[in-house]
């Protein structure tokens, strides 16, 4: 295995809340890794810690109230993110690590072009001159598909529709041709076919640049179709990681299994020969007050003592490739024999 | 005589200490609570505001002498002393005990002209703003012609022209011609609380205007009110007190703040004592009302409720 | 079987706004709604889908005359909706019900789920007292949430609960007909299938008729009948579900259909990319609304200036292209 670009070792931020009903403990112990080049494909539900992850990355977790606690370990190339000086970690983002957010409306500057601003980058890391920038900035926008950008680049933000700007963002982001990309939910906001239109510029341009991605989304659908390993998160940790063919085929986590028999799809036979669809109880718990033990056992059906009293770690579920390709946080692997549900 | 106006005044200003310590224990567990007293000076404006209020409701209690008495008429402007806390003013009355009733009137009228104003404001506001269409265009040509109108100059006029005012009519006056200002902001918020779903809920499930109006649209607008509210009793009590400064306000003798600075300008040189320690209520009293406005705004803006 | 909801060209454009501060020429009109017609049977569910401001939710607001529609005829349950007076309107308004997509902003955030409940038994005079508080529970009970939840305030719930709350608010006057704008597109992956399976039983054991609204086309294959699929305020194909997925007849709808990421890696299919964005439906092209975004190889002159109609291609499936029997 070649060294990885990317190792996120017991990744811990917890946030101090204001009302104090106690610290949100958001990203609790989550470690991963991504090799150069590959899709690391981040799936779970609001709130599980997804985009707390990736500004943990990126040191961008506003201090207070949150704070990642020491033991955490984010390498990027070896070095050790979390111990770099200010100045050291701004020559790393927005140039070998850029990252692209939730928000497409929100996250552009509205008084400036947006050839001014994906020219930023460009000037701040690279040094290149305003004009050599400009002309960069035009190829990033013909590179994400924009039509017209000689005329596009002097456009401001509200002159462009969601799709564009999320365009825009991505030409931002690409801009110093970083080598990992931080895609936090690039396409939620969108509609459908202005998604595929996204999804399909980004598998593009990773295989022309050859960058690595780290794709946050909520959608299975979006991962099964564009990542190459799957992250399953719950409840600030990671729950299960495997290849993605492993995970939609041998999903192991009940939650992850859940999670895929509840969406309605449209490759199954109708299910509205009026089946039920399959559901997950409960509800998705608070990050101040996580349950104890296994953190999905008051939804899970499945449960047993052990998971009520014991947090499992992350257990190996064999499968093919090495050991560790695909891992579980799930007492049943211990007890295969548990896994059929309760009444 | 001095010793129970000493008393009293502490008493007062114990009892209102008392009374912002236990509003901080009581509002400490909810989060707009502990915003209003994160506020700088929000704990210092409740104190004052409880210690006028106090001496206020116990006026007859706290005040040596009679508003009106006139105590000794050979030896007026006496400075202050063990005997007259503030002095006398030049009809040799007691300072300290015009100042106490006077913030009956003084706080009175500017309370109850915002009342008024609040209840018209918020009326206009909401019946404009929720029909919006010919209804709104012409509440809200009328509150452009109420805001561009020179107030003091109309308050003026009106009340030179009716000699010895009712305090009623002037609570009436000063409310009715400051209402324009709350009526935008009332008309602004239900604009936007209009188009909520929860609104359109309602009507779809068959409430009638006024059920939403009451019952959906204005407890949710009720924090700027509120704020917009205690900003403007400040406004209200300035607008009082200039009035009866040039005598068209709260006729003499009853005191008002306004009046008592009147009374004693033309000897301000001899007794300077009998305008400023008026004066002094006042500015106090506006500031106080500004700092607990200001911290109302950020402990009821739901905005912050996220942070 | 006659339809319960029969809404037949319905029409509803808002006039634009002037730009700067009122000054500036008054800007396009936007056509939201541009001639839609539908019927629902009774007991049955037609799915509306569409992107993102296509008019999904101006169509349900002005069926249940939440907005004025400018024209077009609406009958539900034999009552012309549109030439009612205010009082009738509001009597009428027991039948039909709407559930909102935000369930943040649907419930008042300054009343319990009691008062919530109990207000729309006040208004039609249903139930009071003891009575009132009977119903209340029973609906809580229905929508599964526990009765202790009466005291809450809707701050104080999960987005399911809350969407619970407005489905049993909807539920409390007794409605025979629904309209579902969105009710899970704000949900949690986990919650969705909870609430579906709700609103299936509900149907069931109420026959309750629904007009469903959404804009993830695998989540209306689960529950409708029927779907229509709107593009820039028109219908471009109506059929029964089956057949429409099946065999989609407009190039939108296969396109549409492509573009549903699928959550299995060995099924991923050729996804037809739709050049271009959403035109705006105050600037709508002329012709075929799809025209420039269109894929379809036959595409011609006509296509970019006469507008086609929406016509029936196969038994009971109607779309809205000149090439509609040679589809993608
Ligand atoms: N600034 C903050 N202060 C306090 N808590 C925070 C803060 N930012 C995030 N959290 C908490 O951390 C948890 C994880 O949040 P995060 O934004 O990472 O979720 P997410 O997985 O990205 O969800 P979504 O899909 O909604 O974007 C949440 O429970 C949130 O309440
Ligand atoms: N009150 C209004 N005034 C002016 N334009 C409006 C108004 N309501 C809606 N529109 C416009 O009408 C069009 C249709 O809006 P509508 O809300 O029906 O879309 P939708 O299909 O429900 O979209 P979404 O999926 O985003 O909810 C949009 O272009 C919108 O901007
Ligand atoms: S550990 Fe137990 S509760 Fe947790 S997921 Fe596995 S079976 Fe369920
Ligand atoms: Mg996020
Ligand atoms: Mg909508």
């Amino acid at each position: 295995m070649t060294e990885p670009l990317l190792r996120v070792r017991d990744l811990k931020t917890y946030f101090v809340t204001e009302q104090g009903s106690g610290t949100a403990r958001a990203v609790d112990g989550v470690s991963f890794e991504v090799q150069p080049g590959e899709t690391l494909g981040i799936v779970g539900e609001s709130g599980c810690g997804k985009t707390v992850t990736s500004l943990s990355i990126l040191r961008l977790i506003p201090e207070p109230p949150g704070h990642i606690r020491p033991g955490s370990v984010i390498e990027f190339e070896g070095r050790n993110l979390l111990t770099l000086e200010p100045r050291e970690l701004r020559a790393i983002r927005g140039n070998q690590i850029a990252m692209i957010f939730q928000e497409p409306m929100t996250s552009l500057n509205p008084v400036f072009t947006v050839g001014d601003q994906i020219a930023e980058a460009a000037i701040v890391h690279q040094g290149l001159s305003r004009r050599v920038a400009r002309t960069r900035a035009i190829d990033m926008l013909r590179l994400v598909g924009i039509a017209d950008p000689e005329e596009r680049v002097d456009h401001y933000p509200h002159q462009m529709s969601g799709g564009m700007r999320q365009r825009v963002m991505i030409g931002m982001a690409l801009v110093c041709h970083p080598k990992l990309l931080i895609a936090d939910e690039p396409t939620t906001a969108l509609d459908v076919t202005i998604q595929a239109q996204i999804l399909e510029l980004l598998d593009r341009l990773q295989a022309e640049l050859g960058m690595a991605v780290m794709l946050i989304t909520h959608d299975l659908g979006v991962v099964a179709g564009s990542a190459d390993r799957v992250a399953v998160m719950y409840a600030g940790q990671v729950v299960e990681q495997a290849p993605t063919a492993a995970l939609f085929a041998r999903p192991l986590h009940p939650y992850t299994e859940g999670l895929l028999a509840s969406v309605p799809r449209l490759d199954a036979p109708p299910a509205r020969e009026h089946g039920r669809l399959h559901s997950i109880p409960g509800q998705v718990p608070a990050a101040t007050a996580w349950p104890d033990g296994c953190r999905f056992h008051p939804r899970c059906p499945y449960a047993w003592e052990r998971c009520r009293a014991e947090m499992p770690p992350l257990l190996d579920a064999g499968g093919e490739g090495e050991p560790g390709t695909h891992t579980v946080r799930c007492w049943l692997l211990t007890e295969p024999r548990r896994r059929t549900p309760h009444p | 005589m001095s010793v129970w106006t000493w008393l009293t005044l502490g008493g007062a200003a114990v009892l209102a200490l008392a009374v912002v310590a236990e509003l901080r224990r009581r509002l400490q567990t909810s989060a707009p609570g502990r915003r209003f007293f994160r506020h700088p000076t929000a704990a210092l404006g409740l104190f004052v505001l409880a210690f006028f209020v106090t001496i206020a409701l116990a006026a007859p209690v706290v005040a040596p002498y009679p508003p009106y008495y006139q105590i000794d008429i050979g030896h007026p402007n006496r400075p202050p002393s063990a005997q007259f806390l503030l002095g006398t003013d030049p009809f040799s009355r007691d300072v300290w005990s015009r100042l106490v009733y006077g913030a009956r009137v003084s706080l009175g009228i500017g309370t109850l002209a915002m009342l008024v104003a609040a209840t018209v404001g918020t009326a206009v506001g909401a019946v404009s703003g929720y029909f919006r269409r010919w209804v709104d265009a012409t509440l809200m040509r009328l509150v452009d012609v109420g805001l561009a109108m020179p107030r003091i100059f109309v308050l003026l006029m009106a009340v030179a022209l009716w000699e010895h005012i009712a305090l009623w009519a002037l609570v009436l006056l000063i409310g009715l011609t400051g209402w324009f200002g709350t009526s935008r902001l009332v008309r602004a918020e239900v604009l936007s609380l209009r188009e909520r779903e929860f609104v359109a809920a309602a009507r779809a499930l068959g409430a009638g205007a006024g059920r939403v109006i009451f019952r959906h649209v204005l407890p949710n607008a009720a924090a700027p009110i509120i704020v917009s509210g205690a900003l403007g009793i400040g406004n209200m009590m300035l607008l009082e007190a200039g009035l009866s400064f040039l005598g068209l306000g709260v006729p003499s003798p009853a005191p008002s703040w306004g009046n008592m600075i009147a009374d004693g300008w033309h000897k301000m040189a001899v007794a300077w004592w009998s305008s400023t320690f008026p004066g002094l209520a006042i500015s106090l009293v506006v500031m106080a009302l500004n700092a607990v406005g200001d911290a109302l705004r950020d402990a009821l803006d739901p905005r912050r409720e996220a942070a | 079987m006659p339809a319960l909801v029969d809404v037949q060209g319905l029409v509803k454009h808002f006039p634009g706004e002037r730009a700067l501060l009122g000054l500036g020429r008054p800007r396009a009109v936007v056509r939201a709604v541009d001639d839609v017609s539908f019927a629902i049977a009774p007991g049955e569910t037609l799915g509306l889908v569409g992107e993102s401001g296509c008019g999904k939710s101006t169509v349900g607001r002005a069926i249940l005359r939440l907005i004025e529609p400018d024209a077009g005829r609406v009958t539900i349950d034999g009552q012309d909706v549109v030439a009612l007076g205010a009082r009738p309107l509001r009597a009428l308004r027991r039948r039909m019900q709407i559930v909102f997509q935000d369930p943040y902003g649907s419930l008042n955030p300054r009343m319990t789920v009691r008062q919530m409940l109990a207000e729309p038994l006040a208004i039609h005079r249903i139930a009071s007292g003891a009575d009132a508080q009977r119903r209340i529970a029973a609906l809580l009970e229905e929508v599964g949430l526990d009765p202790s939840f009466a005291q809450s305030y809707a701050h104080e719930l999960s987005g399911g609960q809350r969407q619970r709350v407005g489905i049993a608010r909807a539920l409390s006057v007794e409605p025979h007909f629904l309209v579902l704008d969105e009710p899970v597109s704000a949900l949690d992956v986990s919650i969705q299938a909870q609430v579906l399976n709700l609103l299936a039983e509900l149907q069931r054991g109420r026959r309750l008729t629904y007009l469903f609204i959404a804009h993830d086309l695998a989540v209306v294959r689960h529950i409708a009948d029927h779907v229509a699929v709107m593009y820039l305020g028109k219908i471009v194909e109506r059929a029964p579900a089956p057949a429409l997925y099946a065999g989609p007849r407009h190039p939108y709808t296969t396109s549409l259909l492509s573009a549903v990421p699928v959550p299995d890696p060995k099924a991923q299919r050729q996804r037809i990319v739709l050049a271009g964005d959403v035109p705006s439906p105050a600037h709508p092209p002329p012709g075929c609304p799809f025209h420039p975004r269109c894929p379809h190889p036959k595409k011609d002159a006509r296509c970019r200036t006469e507008p086609p109609a929406l016509r029936e291609v196969a038994p009971g499936q109607l779309a809205a292209c000149h090439f509609a029997e040679q589809p993608l």
